[in-house]
């Protein structure tokens, strides 16, 4: 009995002296020295240590630049930014508060507001990229739809393609009892509307949502699934896929590893068009409003630092390290630094394919939100019809411009960026053709906008 | 004399024999007999793990090849002569942006091996500079009641190495806890154990991923409004959910099998039920609840890295899936040296297992 017992006090012993070594590392060592002092007014910070989120693409550069030229910590901020797997988990995260922040796709704190998904208050005071997606296709798929796509006179495929070349393909697959399956990142994401706004351009339909089935496949002729970004290049080369729309440098890595092609970027879809946001919760920004300030001055000032052509190599660097997104250098350079490669050896000039900055990037527009809500009724994600003004004060609660302004107004005091670089703007860009099919989209009359596509929901004025 | 003794008796106990025999082989006390038994334990492994490196060497060049000319092929078809030649002299000059992406030769896994050595020790020192430069700071946080600043850069992989070791641990605590005393229960009476047989019949072959789905579930309610992060509470009793079983089954067996002779003995001694177990039915049940001890931590230990990967949780699960996503030029390399850490990391699990084992039971016959 005796021994039993002691034995057992032994390995309990042993068990707990293990439990404690593996704790080791979190132990901090205390030696004193003075903080460098920065030339940033900082803040009365409420919460100095945060930790953000990101998905490991491209458009996360502004957190990984911030963080490691050391603009967080001028404004008196300890971030530390984590990979996550998917978008779906982001989301979770934030909305429980294990994130304090996070990189997201800009129909995520929309859908959480709009009453598709997860139901959450979210808000975005910055807006963190334009551009920086594309649509790869199989290299099955290629070969089958370049017959169809006009050339130029040096031979090479005349940009943008539109998917009118790849409707024949489609019937090919289905008449060999193929369903054509795509994939996409989330279902409110860029690329979920991106792909099905190409695809409706040239008359394909790429599915409903309705209010029971939240699949988006219904009176489908392309099948789109989700698949997290960094697994989009693994799953084409297994064959589940035949194509897929994915921010950078998922396009590139399948050119690089010769598995696809990418035919479109989202550049030429819509120029200009807003891609990823940063998210916190509406709790989190009532509670530490100025902390909230002062991340979204950080962030701007990474993404001014990006928008320096000279850095672009740096921030090449940076990305590639294996805690950010960590695919090769030559993979992230081929669409950060000015171009992107289509076809194996067919690279074109592509300047804004990556905006960080420029076109005030940075500002958080109502119109670009409302964009999102107004694709999310055409597909029926908004199940019900609403009315025009009802888009308008859905986005301002999400939509945080004031934020915004207020960190770029002690921005420009510091003398960190010119005061030029404050749109004047009642929050909504002038209405634009700048679609590949040219259709006008106007802010201010959603309801027209949503009317005026062949393929989609129609909704009474 | 002593000395060597102990030696010989550490080595046993671990179960490494090679050593002994090696000593032997060192002080000339080798006989013929010795001899063979040296052959058998230290040469015959040895040479099996060089036949491995081999194959995996010349496996791993092939599978280059196949790549390397796949990518000439295609190039030569898509775009000419010219291309092919091109990229023949690239992947030939070794530079980066054409290899081919297939399993990495032994030596790239050993150079990764060693520039994740180097990154701890980048790491390392970063780590220092940061405490350094919030010292400060952290002071007069802490003389405000606030908590200091932690540091908030990336873990390195001998961190990770530490912090999935914790989850183990946790969750195998947490497993000995649950299906030792419930086993026990369970084995004594056999009412219980038709109770509880179909729920423990239902639950055992559930994957990981369920019960990590399952109680990510219930955690996350439970600690609804706290703020701290949860990966590391949700996998570590995901892990310990997930493992318990083999324990709760040999447990439940081995006092049900008890030899009745004690057990009567136990009531001529009118002994309490405390005593009849703590003095009766543990002891010689030991021998199977420690295999099944065994097994739920070698199966803690597998599924731990999905667990992490799903959980988030930082660890060596989390570098895999990570550097699977990242899909550098290194990153092949670096999932096989995980591989490897994981796999002797297990190894040595199971070795304390049976020490402990070893040194526990009263049956001294060498448990395998």
């Amino acid at each position: 009995m005796n021994s039993l017992l002691k034995k057992s006090t032994y390995i309990l012993a042993t068990a707990v002296l293990l439990f404690a070594c593996g704790s080791k590392e979190s132990k901090k060592e205390t030696t004193t020295t003075e903080v460098k002092i920065s030339k940033t007014k900082t803040l009365d910070i409420e919460k100095p240590q945060l930790t953000f989120g990101f998905i490991k693409l491209t458009d996360m550069a502004p957190l990984a630049i911030a963080k490691e030229k050391g603009f967080f910590e001028d404004e008196g901020l300890f971030v530390s930014v984590e990979a996550q797997s998917n978008w779906k988990n982001v989301l979770d995260r934030v909305i429980d508060g294990q994130l304090d922040g996070s990189h997201m796709l800009a129909g995520q704190p929309i859908a959480a507001g709009a009453g598709f998904g997860r139901q959450a208050k979210l808000v975005t005071p910055f807006s963190m990229d334009l551009n920086g997606n594309g649509i790869t296709v199989s290299n099955d798929v290629w070969s089958k739809m370049k017959p169809n796509v006009p050339k130029g006179t040096d031979g090479k495929p005349i940009h943008p393609i539109k998917a009118e070349a790849l409707k024949p393909v489609i019937t090919e697959y289905k008449n060999s009892g193929k369903a054509f399956k795509m994939g996409m990142v989330f279902p409110v994401s860029t690329h979920n509307y991106e792909i099905r706004y190409w695809l409706a351009a040239a008359g394909i339909h790429p599915g409903m949502y309705t209010k029971e089935n939240v699949q988006g496949q219904i009176d489908a002729e392309v099948l789109l699934s989700v698949t997290p970004p960094p697994q989009m290049p693994a799953t084409l080369e297994a064959g589940t896929i035949y194509g897929y729309c994915v921010g950078e440098p998922w396009n590139q890595q399948a050119v690089f590893k010769g598995i696809g092609v990418p035919v479109v970027t989202n550049y030429d879809i819509w120029k200009n068009n807003p891609e990823k946001v940063f998210v916190m919760t509406e709790k989190f920004i009532e509670d530490n409003p100025n902390t909230a300030i002062a991340v979204t001055k950080a962030l701007i000032r990474a993404g001014k630092w990006l928008d320096e052509p000279s850095n672009r190599k740096e921030a090449v660097e940076i990305l590639s390290m294996s805690q950010y997104v960590g695919a090769p250098v030559e993979v992230l350079a081929n669409s950060m630094t000015g171009t992107f490669e289509f076809e194996k050896g067919d690279k074109r000039d592509m300047p804004d394919f990556n905006v960080f900055y420029k076109y005030n990037a940075t500002y958080p527009f109502y119109s670009d939100g409302i964009w999102f809500l107004t694709q999310m009724r055409r597909w029926g994600q908004i199940p019900d019809a609403k009315p025009a003004d009802w888009y308008t004060s859905t986005i301002k609660d999400i939509y945080r411009p004031d934020i915004w302004k207020k960190a770029a107004v002690l921005l420009v005091e510091e003398g960190n960026i010119p005061a030029s670089d404050i749109p004047t703007t009642d929050g909504y860009k002038p209405a634009t053709a700048d679609f590949i099919d040219g259709t006008t989209y106007d802010a201010k009359d959603p309801l027209g906008y949503i009317n005026s596509f062949k393929i989609g929901n129609k909704d009474k004025k | 004399m002593k000395a060597s003794l102990t030696l010989n008796k550490v080595s046993n106990f671990l179960g490494l024999g090679l050593f002994t025999t090696l000593k032997d082989l060192f002080t000339n006390k080798l006989e013929k007999e010795d001899f063979k038994n040296f052959l058998r334990k230290t040469i015959v492994p040895l040479a099996s793990i060089l036949l491995f490196l081999g194959l995996w060497h010349s496996g791993a060049k092939a599978l280059y090849n196949t790549e390397a000319d796949f990518k000439i092929e295609k190039a030569l078809q898509d775009q000419g002569q010219a291309a092919a030649d091109a990229l023949q002299v690239c992947i030939a000059s070794g530079e980066s942006s054409c290899q081919p992406n297939t399993l990495p030769s032994p030596s790239q896994v050993w150079d990764s091996f060693q520039s994740l050595l180097r990154d701890h020790n980048i790491i390392s020192a970063d780590k220092v500079a940061f405490a350094k430069k919030t010292a400060a700071l952290n002071k007069t946080r802490i003389a405000e009641g606030k908590n200091a600043i932690v540091y908030t850069g990336r873990p390195s992989f001998v961190d990770q190495i530490f912090r999935s070791l914790k989850t183990v641990f946790a969750g195998f605590l947490l497993a000995l806890f649950i299906a030792v005393p419930l086993g026990i229960f369970i084995g004594l009476s056999p009412t219980l154990k038709s109770a509880f047989n179909w729920f423990i019949q239902i639950f055992k072959p559930v994957s990981p991923v369920v019960w990590y789905l399952l109680v990510f579930m219930i955690v996350k309610t439970v600690l609804i409004g706290s703020a701290d992060d949860s990966s590391f509470t949700i996998s570590f009793i995901s892990v310990g959910l997930c493992s318990m079983w083999a324990t709760l089954v040999n447990t439940a067996m081995g006092v049900s099998t008890v030899d009745k002779d004690y057990i009567n003995v136990a009531k001529v001694l009118k002994l309490g039920a405390f005593q009849k177990i703590f003095k009766v039915v543990l002891p010689s049940s030991l021998p199977l609840i420690f295999t099944g001890l065994k097994i739920t931590l070698s199966v803690a230990w597998m599924v731990l890295i999905a667990i992490e990967l799903l959980a988030q949780s930082p660890g060596l699960g989390l570098f895999v899936w990570e550097e699977f996503q990242n899909g550098a030029n290194d990153s092949n390399a670096k999932i096989i040296v995980a591989m490897f850490v994981i796999g002797i990391i297990g190894f040595l699990l199971d070795r304390l297992m049976l020490m402990i084992q070893n040194w526990v039971s009263f049956d001294k016959t060498d448990a395998i």
